[in-house]
């Protein structure tokens, strides 16, 4: 189920301003893998580019090799709409559609691509709010809107529609970032049985946060405002909060900047 | 200038430490019972000087509500809270300016429309009748305004919404900024530019005779651009995080757009084209042009003259009988109840479709 991803030589650009220079990295399956680093220097972005949602934004453009396993992202007659079927994402502030019940939510993105027998959309969703920890909160109100749960449960729901269309990537952009403390141990502990399955990209400006959950982690930085961000190094998370290879890493750890 | 500055400000904090934090305040039912005052002095120097005009007692009124108000306040609260006062009266005055034409319009209509409204009326057409004589009915134009108002819509509704979900969704760049500027320009059309516009097409050039569906193309490029702005602040109004949720589940952009982005937002739209319509459904001057009026029943709008309210209402006027002003008061009326229940279903569906929490 869950892929490898290759990055090689990865640009990005919002019209003429290049967020993100020359990335290359490689993601391991079945791990956690967590993006740090300060404010603006172009984790998103690059997280963005991984699932091919940084076009959708007026004037994105990426250039460089994404492959997953053996496939380029970016390669001639790729379809973005497949990709994105392929690497699921979970966002920033939870967003579950207001108009669609919490069954409905977790069942979107399968109705939403095509039809399925009403027994086997039943099975998906109680299997997706399972995995994702919401089910025996939402069991006995599945017709209820969405927005009506708490942020936590509505990210967990989130969680949940984006595992429902059986990713092989889940791509997590500070999913805990507008939740507070016992919510964001939930997605925590989430995270650590999720990994089984998928292989999981997380972006987190809580330090501890990436220490707990991942297995590997990169540090992200830019030289000064308005330059491209870069990667500064990836290493094994324990080597990272331990031991980094550069000195920008452990000053930026150590709390010295950002 | 600065030592004066400084000294006041001094002044001021001597003053404020001084303060304490309650202060005089007027009693709740100042307001009202000055707002009587001021009618009754409104009424009495209007009779005592001799008066005529009402329009002069409501000024003398309103002048003394607002410095008796202001004089007041200032002697008792200060002079901020007199600024205040100053200002929610001259708010309640501006209100009640903009309510009393409507309510004065809606009473005159109820009161000399409902002499000749009843069953009758609305089930018949005025046939042969002699204008001057009472009796006669308005279900012709009924039928005109309904057929005709349906068809500008049907016109009208699927091309706005098209154009406003291209603006918003796909339109970047020059086409779209042409777009907006010629959606511009249509809303500034007056009616009657559009009447024309179709008079010399349809049936000038191309050599079509009266009928409804000519009204109705004119009534649809009226209604479009309408259509179009509503749409357009409707759907920038849904948040760009659910189009992102649905794309990134691997949905197709068009699909996110139908499933997603209009379900969201379905309420406003149908409110703004709920809205469209009844400001079409008023329009006179096309319907003159293009329909023509009839004295009949013609259900069939592609062919013939037909009636509608508005025409209605104008011809009856121009008559110039007391039957015939009777019956263009009861159309009025019509009319005014037919926009207004328009009106409130479209205030009963955006309750109904709001996003639910």
């Amino acid at each position: 189920m869950a892929k490898r991803i290759d990055v090689s030589g990865l640009n990005a650009y919002y019209g003429a301003h290049k967020a993100i220079d020359d990335i290359s990295m490689t993601i391991e399956p079945r791990s956690v893998t967590a993006f740090i680093g300060p404010s603006g220097c172009g984790k998103s972005t690059f997280l963005r580019t991984l699932n091919r949602m940084h076009e959708v934004t007026p004037g994105g453009r990426v250039e460089g090799k994404v492959m997953l396993d053996d496939e380029n992202l970016y390669g001639s007659g790729v379809d973005p709409v497949a990709v994105r079927r392929t690497v699921g994402m979970v966002f920033q502030r939870p967003n579950p559609f207001p108009t669609m019940s919490i069954f409905d939510n977790v069942a979107a993105g399968l109705r939403l691509n095509g039809s399925y027998k009403k027994s086997r959309l039943k099975d998906i969703v109680e299997k997706s709010l399972i995995g994702a920890n919401l089910w025996n909160e939402v069991k006995d109100r599945l017709n209820k809107p969405g927005s009506g749960l708490s942020g936590g449960q509505q990210q967990r729901l989130c969680i949940a529609r984006a595992i429902a269309v059986e990713p092989q990537v889940l791509l997590m952009d500070e999913p805990c970032s507008a939740l507070d403390p016992i919510s964001t141990l939930a997605i925590e502990d989430l995270i650590g049985e999720l990994k089984e399955r998928f292989t999981i990209v997380i972006v987190t400006h809580n330090m501890q946060q990436a220490a707990r959950v991942s297995d590997r982690t990169a540090f992200f930085n830019l030289a000064a405002v308005g330059k491209p961000g870069k990667l500064i190094e990836i290493d094994e998370t324990e080597r990272i909060f331990s031991n980094p290879s550069v000195q920008a890493t452990e000053d930026y750890i150590s709390g010295r900047f950002g | 200038m600065s030592v004066t500055t400084s000294h006041r400000h001094r002044r001021v904090a001597e003053s404020r430490s001084a303060v304490s934090l309650q202060q005089a305040r007027l009693p709740r039912w100042t307001p009202p019972v000055l707002a009587l005052v001021a009618v009754g002095a409104g009424c009495g120097i209007g009779l005592g000087a001799g008066l005529d005009s009402t329009i002069q007692w409501g000024l003398i009124a309103a002048l003394v509500f607002i410095f008796g108000t202001y004089a007041l306040t200032a002697a008792v609260e200060g002079a901020r809270q007199a600024k205040d006062r100053l200002a929610t009266s001259m708010v309640w005055i501006a209100f009640l300016l903009a309510v009393v034409p409507l309510a004065s319009l809606l009473w005159e209509t109820v009161a000399r429309g409902s002499k000749v409204l009843d069953g009758y009326f609305l089930s018949h057409s005025m046939g042969t009748l002699p204008d001057a004589m009472p009796g006669g009915g308005i279900y012709h134009a009924i039928i005109g305004t309904l057929e005709q108002v349906g068809l500008a819509t049907l016109i009208a509704a699927p091309i706005g919404l098209l154009t406003a979900i291209y603006l918003v969704e796909y339109g970047r760049g020059k086409l779209a900024r042409v777009v907006t500027f010629f959606v511009d320009v249509m809303t500034g059309i007056p009616s009657i530019v559009a009447g024309l516009f179709i008079l010399s097409v349809w049936i000038l050039i191309l050599g079509f005779g009266p009928s409804g569906f000519a009204g109705s193309m004119a009534l649809a490029i009226l209604m479009m651009p309408v259509v179009v702005r509503s749409t357009e602040e409707m759907l920038k109004l849904v948040p760009n995080e659910l189009r992102e949720a649905s794309l990134a589940l691997g949905v197709p952009k068009w699909r996110t757009i139908l499933k997603v982005v209009l379900p969201t937002s379905i309420g406003g739209i149908t409110t703004g084209v709920m809205l469209a319509i009844a400001r079409i459904t008023g329009e006179t001057a096309p319907v003159l042009l293009l329909v023509w009026g009839a004295k009949t029943i013609n259900n069939n709008p592609f062919e013939g003259a037909q009636q509608s309210l508005p025409l209605y209402v104008f011809q009856q006027w121009q008559q110039g009988s007391d039957a015939s002003y009777d019956r263009a008061w009861a159309a009025a009326l019509v009319l005014i109840a037919f926009v207004m229940i328009l009106n409130l279903v479209a205030r009963g569906i955006a309750r109904w479709k709001a996003p639910k929490h």
